[in-house]
């Protein structure tokens, strides 16, 4: 784009400027409301919004007792650990039943592939709220409500069409002759799988549960209505916070969080570098 | 040259090994299915039913609802119907359920829960025989509103087990005496709701089109390098907790808050401006938090459409709007399509956001379910509330699969 | 793959450890939050724990009976202890919400008069719930802003002289008795008029004159932060929070005590909670002489008449007993009867 073709007029010198200041405008509007979080969670002052003293940049109006006070309230403390286990299991649980099912979607004879995939992918697009009231009735029964065992169930389902996109984009790349070779070489169907499939498709693999890790760990609908007292996650956290005392605490946890994310677009990258190498090589 | 057709015995073979496999697909994907069935398509079933099966007056006060069956709905019901409800409430009142009775008979006939709960508190403390005898005087001498029709015929009415009421609530409408269908009472609540939350989600994915395209324009036809290095821009966004987007949005909206501060310092106002808690900052913090679904599709669309195309046209002689509206809008209405279905399925079942900036303005449909979920008790509202919703999502969800496919989603 | 194997089988067996853990007895206790919770966990729950060795959940909710009712009809107990508002106390007593708690298991006064002589009579009325403090709803304005200042009840409803945002609880309690009364209804006859259909609309009618100016909030801790941060000019409040941000945070606020609707908390059971027992014992302790006088940290008066040689004399004048003369009793009986009906009728209007 830098050498602009001879047969440009004004206008389309013009229009190209002008589109690049669209596109630059538009990832500003992206990108600042999330980054503006991270000065303001220095505040020294309880206020949501920059003080003159920071703006000029007084060291003594910047201070990091937001954070110290995350680590000093039990209930954050709890709503990390929560967090952390809820997402871990439900991912764990959701990796391992949407991978085996993505690699029976991709054979070319499963039968109703096109209902069942829209079935499958179904919890994504369900409003929340939906589904939250009807597992509230739904688990209550189980004795559901209130337990961390019911919200690992349920956010497994939440997060399971993510592993299934990504599981079976990876299987499209996948040479099933290698699959019926290991079948006609006498192999069971479970052998083949866990000895020839799974160590190719394994970076779709663990993208997939990364996906469902970070729905499980965003996740609050469902939370609100599931969630005890010692269920109690950061976004359910926040959630309250926001809705009672907003202080700065909730914009440290935030700043924390977009490191979180950070880092999991770190991995997904390197994690998809790594799938087209191995595509790249293998075959 | 072999014979090509097979023999009877291959086909029978052929069509069993086709069998087989199918069936080990179908293994490989039945245990999904069966935990999915479980965790949640029967929480959504149940919920459904509850949306026209109600059997808690049933349960309450079966006896009077007995009696009640042969009376005609014209005048007052017999004495003898009238003191089988009088004991009905003293028992009532006596497991401290009249509540339960109250709040049901109340959806039907607003009003009448006071009737209920303060009669009830009245025939604990009568002697059951007196009860037999004078039910209907005492009844009356309670609240004069037991001598009138109405209320026993909106018990009648919740006492049947499955009803259409809540659906018809959800539509503004109720059941007429002569047993038809007439538009309820007062303001339009919940079709207005409804209109409401479509027009905000056809704005925002119509402001994610706007914002959307440009940005996706110039990421595709920008150098890789450049395009991969802004692309982490829309993608950190996009993985960022819904929570701490939101959160950014009340902290640079809100009366003393960011946006304010600087719009007071630079001089622009004196007073700040009331941004948060209105529709406008849900439509905001909205567009901004599905902005990257519109991107998404419309990039990988615009990166598979070779620059050549645009270049040949305006190198003939065509403007640039016409050969963009004629040669390159056409091509990208696949992922255009991808990102707008999605981005409004999306916001119409959006809850998170426009409860937490959008104040009385700014509610949507998702927010007045969870009201009656949490706030009002009247789940079965909700249910039928939610029913209509899934079934709108439903429809466009079959649109997206037909014309995108569910499993093209893209997901950076 | 081995070691991913491993891995996954460790965190697995790390995370049902620590599930069990998690999932030890412990009492739930729910109350209002902010200074008021503060208070209550400084002088009841600290030294219960303490004393007792009881793991107590303490957590805060806006009051109301909606999430106490789904819980008893869903069967899904989360909460056992419950700080509930008297104006919805009969209202979750009648609906068999909440368990009966036996008064004769409460001990009597730190100065030995038995507890149904030591308690005042409002604290010990209802067979669900145990009085933990007389507190007031009043409304207050920033002193340091420019403009006249209000004085009464009348002065919240007339934007013409007082301009700016209102900041209401977002239900129809005491919204509704303040309508009437400054639309001119004498105070003994608010829940009278308030029974009748004409009552009820008129009261929504006087709401409607404001409605454009009123924020919202659904939790009282949000009432004080409202005022400080401008988001309104006069704001509907507990007077604790108010008195607190004035004694604790040096706030210029100023307290309209006019048509104040005082009222009691309690602690109340959740029904069929499974740490009943637990429960009653907590509220036991927790009601107790000593417990109770800490409540006037916040500006509320104690329940127990043993309490009132524990109070510094010097906050009398800020509790809400100093200023019943100007109040109107908030009716829990009426609302028991009418919550559920005015409750729907006010959330039509709110839509409106």
């Amino acid at each position: 784009m830098k050498h602009l073709p001879a047969y440009f007029t004004f206008w389309h010198i013009f229009g190209h400027y002008a589109l690049k200041w669209t596109a630059f405008t538009v990832l500003a509007f992206l990108m600042l409301p999330i980054l503006i979080i991270v000065p303001l969670s220095f505040n020294a002052e309880p206020y949501f919004s920059f003080t003159e003293g920071m703006i000029a940049l007084d060291p003594e109006a910047y201070s990091t007792r937001w954070y110290a006070a995350i680590f000093s309230d039990q209930k954050w403390l709890l709503s990390i650990r929560n967090s952390f286990l809820i997402g871990t299991m439900a991912a764990t649980l959701s990796t391992i039943l949407g991978t085996i099912a993505a690699v029976g979607l991709s054979s070319p004879v499963m039968p109703f592939k096109r209902l069942i995939t829209a079935l499958l992918l179904s919890p994504m697009i369900v409003p929340l709220i939906i589904v939250a009231a009807g597992m509230f009735f739904f688990y209550s029964r189980f004795n559901l409500v209130g337990s961390f065992t019911g919200l690992v169930i349920a956010h497994a389902a939440l997060g399971m069409p993510f592993v299934i996109i990504t599981v079976t984009a990876t299987l499209s790349g996948f040479d099933r002759s290698l699959y019926n070779a290991g079948i006609s070489m006498g192999a069971s169907p479970l052998k083949v799988f866990w000895d020839v499939v799974i160590p190719l498709i394994r970076p779709g693999v663990i993208s997939g549960g990364l996906f469902a890790f970070v729905t499980s760990f965003d996740e609050v609908v469902v939370v609100l209505f599931l969630a005890g007292p010692e269920q109690r996650t950061i976004p359910r956290q926040m959630f309250s916070g926001l809705r009672e005392q907003i202080n700065p605490t909730i914009l440290a946890v935030a700043t924390l969080l977009i490191l979180i994310s950070v880092s999991l677009l770190v991995a997904l990258e390197i994690l998809r570098r790594r799938s087209e190498r191995l595509r790249g090589t293998a075959f | 040259m072999t014979d090509n057709t097979l023999s009877a015995a291959d086909v029978v073979l052929a069509r069993r090994e086709l069998r087989r496999r199918k069936l080990s697909a179908f293994l490989f994907v039945a245990p999904l299915l069966l935990f999915l069935l479980f965790a949640f398509v029967a929480p959504i079933a149940t919920m459904l039913v509850r949306s026209f099966y109600n059997p808690t007056v049933a349960n309450l006060i079966p006896e009077t609802l007995e009696q009640l069956a042969e009376w005609d709905g014209n005048a007052l019901p017999s004495d003898a119907a009238q003191a089988v409800f009088a004991a009905d409430l003293k028992r009532l009142a006596n497991e401290r359920s009249s509540g339960k009775l109250a709040e049901q008979v109340n959806r039907v006939f607003p009003g009448s829960s006071s009737v209920i709960k303060s009669t009830a508190r009245r025939m604990r403390r009568v002697e059951d025989a007196d009860l037999q005898q004078q039910g209907r005087a005492l009844l009356l001498q309670a609240n004069a509103r037991w001598g009138d029709p109405e209320i026993w015929k909106a018990m009648a009415k919740t006492g049947s087990v499955y009803t259409p009421n809540y659906y018809l609530t959800a539509l503004d409408l109720e059941a007429s005496e002569a047993g038809g269908i007439q538009a309820r009472d007062g303001a339009k609540i919940y079709v207005t709701l409804y209109t409401k939350t479509l027009r905000v989600a056809f704005i925002i994915t119509i402001l994610t089109f706007i914002a959307g395209y440009p940005l996706a324009y110039y990421l595709a036809n920008a150098p890789t390098k450049t395009a991969n290095m802004l692309m982490v821009f829309v993608l950190l966004p996009f993985w960022t907790s819904l929570l701490v987007r939101t959160t950014a949005w009340i902290a640079l909206l809100q009366t003393n808050g960011v946006v304010n501060s600087f719009l007071m310092g630079i001089g622009v106002t004196s007073s700040p401006f009331d941004m948060l808690y209105t529709q406008f900052s849900t439509v905001l913090a909205m567009t901004h938090i599905l902005l990257p679904f519109m991107i998404l599709p419309l990039y990988s669309v615009m990166k598979g459409i070779d620059p050549s195309y645009m270049r040949a046209a305006m190198s003939m002689g065509d403007r640039p709007i016409p050969a963009f509206l004629k040669i390159y809008l056409p091509m990208t209405l696949p992922g255009l399509s991808a990102g707008a279905l999605l981005v409004f399925i999306i916001s119409v079942g959006y809850y998170i956001t426009p409860a937490l900036v959008g104040g009385t303005d700014g509610q949507m449909i998702s927010n007045i379910i969870a009201f009656h979920m949490q706030q009002s008790n009247n789940w079965e509202l909700a249910a039928a509330l939610g029913s209509l919703l899934l079934a709108i999502i439903l429809v466009l969800y079959w649109v997206y699969d037909r014309f995108v496919g569910a499993s093209n989603i893209k997901l950076g | 793959m081995k070691t991913t194997s491993k891995l996954l089988a460790g965190t697995a067996a790390l995370l049902m450890a620590s599930l069990g853990q998690a999932q030890a007895e412990s009492l739930t206790v729910v109350s209002f939050g902010g200074a008021y919770g503060a208070a209550q966990k400084t002088h009841m729950i600290d030294p219960y724990v303490a004393e007792s060795g009881t793991n107590i959940l303490f957590e805060d909710y806006s009051g109301g009976i909606a999430e106490i009712k789904a819980q008893v009809e869903a069967g899904n107990i989360l909460w056992d202890v419950v700080d509930i508002e008297v104006i919805d106390l009969e209202r979750a007593c009648s609906e068999g919400l909440l368990e009966v708690i036996p008064q004769d298991m409460l001990p009597a006064g730190d100065d030995g008069v038995a507890a149904k002589d030591d308690f005042i009579p409002d604290a010990l009325a209802s067979e669900c719930g145990v009085g933990v403090i007389v507190w007031s709803i009043v409304y207050a304005y920033n002193g340091a802003a420019d403009g006249p200042q209000p004085s009464t009840i009348a002065d919240f409803f007339d934007t013409g002289n007082f301009p700016g945002k209102r900041a209401l609880r977002k239900r129809p309690q005491v919204n509704l008795e303040w309508a009437l009364i400054a639309d001119g209804v004498a105070r003994d006859e608010v829940y009278e008029v308030l029974a009748t259909d004409a009552g009820q609309a008129r009261a929504l009618a006087k709401l409607d004159t404001i409605k454009d100016d009123i924020v919202w909030f659904d939790s009282w801790s949000q009432a004080p932060q409202l005022l400080n941060d401008g988001g309104a000019v006069m704001v509907q409040s507990a007077n604790g929070r108010i008195f607190s941000a004035m004694k604790d945070d040096n706030k210029p606020f100023e307290i309209v005590w006019d048509s104040n609707v005082y009222d009691l908390d309690v602690w109340a059971v959740v029904a069929g909670s499974p740490e009943k027992e637990t429960a009653l014992e907590f509220i036991s302790y927790a009601t107790g002489s000593k417990p109770l006088s800490g409540m006037a940290d916040v500006a509320y008066g104690p329940t127990r008449i043993s309490s009132a040689p524990y109070v510094d004399p010097s906050v009398n004048n800020d509790l809400p007993t100093a200023h019943i003369d100007e109040g109107l009793k908030a009716d829990g009986i009426f609302w028991a009867d009418y919550g559920e009906s005015l409750g729907e009728r006010f959330n039509e209007w709110l839509l409106k």
